[in-house]
């Protein structure tokens, strides 16, 4: 399997010099690494080229890396039925950079990025219909994004009064759990306890 | 039951079959043959009436559902209590929320109680349902379905067996038996 991964990997790499800026092989899985303005004739390459026939766009999600200049990964998952082969293309952007749509490409893909979207809150130039899908209506934010709290800013309740669902902001009854990774039985540390005594006898 | 001719007897449970039975229903027979009526308490048959045909509305929302099915099927049988799924709130009189209830789902599952007749019954059912369970620090997952309707019986578990929601639909009976008017 890695045998053929790396020939395509040459292939690609040789047919697209310009538009793939690196190619990695990781647990057995092809890493194409994009320019973000090129991603298109990546993809479209990638499922018309006789060698390569990836016709199926598995998924299009996200990734968040704060810490990086440019923070978020979009990445593409290809599967290629012909020859039973599955590739990876990444490409990076900001919060304000759009990455171009691959819905003239793939159609799939239109739901794959409103998802990607909605949760990150990357924009997708030339997108027929860029707007949430997951989420509920009227939701602000990204929860994806590192920087987006676990319980989120509001909470929901029916009010009575005004009988309708009403939104107030976020009211724990219970704090989060604060682990203590000392402790045998939340945190293990590499060694489970009773192992000292088998080491002595070993 | 609530067909009793004794007045003033709490004889609430269902008398187990054998000679007890059969004397009692001899007696109501003679007296049906004789008189051609029985005398009852019209709040107790209306109870009778109500545990008899509980029907709940089909709202599964997450794994539970699945648990509320087997509850349905041939094994444990709803239908011997008289309970038969509706897809309809409109006839339905209970409304067991099986499953995880989001943000998103929240107007719309009031919406279908608010659609109910009266008297209607609400069964939370799982820990997502009862309190959010797993999913209680989420953005996205109502903290408990009690803060949307108000819940009848609570049936803990993760998701709980069939066995588990069948003994809380008889909770629910035996509940409805208990505080039961004409109307409320």
């Amino acid at each position: 399997m890695s045998e053929a991964l790396k020939e395509l990997a040459e292939i690609i790499s040789a047919k697209l010099a310009q538009e793939i800026t690196s190619t990695e092989i990781q647990n057995g899985e092809l890493i194409l690494n994009a320019r973000r303005d090129a991603v298109c004739k990546v993809l479209t390459f990638l499922r018309d080229d006789a060698n390569c026939q990836f016709k199926l766009l598995m998924d299009v999600c996200g990734a968040d890396y704060p810490a990086r200049d440019e923070r978020f990964d979009v990445v593409y998952n290809l599967l290629s039925i012909r020859y039973n082969l599955r590739v990876r293309v990444k490409v990076t952007t900001d919060e304000d950079t759009a990455v171009p749509s691959v819905t003239d490409v793939f159609s799939a893909a239109g739901w794959f990025e409103r998802e990607t979207w909605d949760l990150f809150g990357i924009y997708f130039d030339g997108h027929p219909d860029l707007r949430r899908i997951m989420t509920d209506y009227g939701f602000e934010g990204h929860p994806l994004r590192k920087d987006f709290p676990l319980t989120g800013y509001v909470e929901l309740r029916y009010d009575d009064e005004q009988k309708r669902v009403v939104y107030e902001p976020v009211k724990l009854t219970q704090d989060f759990r604060s682990f203590d990774f000392l402790s045998p039985w939340e945190g293990m540390q590499g060694q489970l306890p009773g192992d000292e005594k088998a080491e002595g006898n070993a | 039951m609530g067909v009793n001719s004794k007045p003033g007897s709490q004889a609430l449970a269902p008398i187990p079959q054998g000679t007890e039975q059969d004397v009692l229903l001899k007696a109501v027979s003679d007296e049906i043959q004789d008189r051609g009526f029985v005398v009852a308490q019209l709040d107790k048959v209306v109870n009778w009436a109500r545990t008899g045909s509980l029907w709940p509305l089909t709202f599964g929302l997450a794994c539970c559902a699945v648990e509320m099915m087997h509850a349905g099927m041939s094994r444990y049988d709803l239908d011997r209590f008289g309970m038969v799924f509706r897809p309809s709130p409109r006839q339905s009189d209970v409304i067991i929320v099986a499953g995880t209830l989001t943000n998103k789902m929240a107007p719309a599952f009031r919406r279908v109680y608010d659609q109910m007749a009266e008297p209607r019954y609400v069964v939370s059912m799982g820990s997502c349902a009862n309190g959010g369970g797993y999913y209680h620090y989420s953005y996205s997952v109502v903290r408990g379905c009690d803060r949307v309707v108000p819940v009848d019986i609570y049936v803990p578990g993760c998701p709980p067996t069939a066995e588990a929601l069948l003994y809380g639909l008889l909770q629910l009976q035996k509940k409805i038996r208990r505080t039961g008017t004409l109307f409320r």
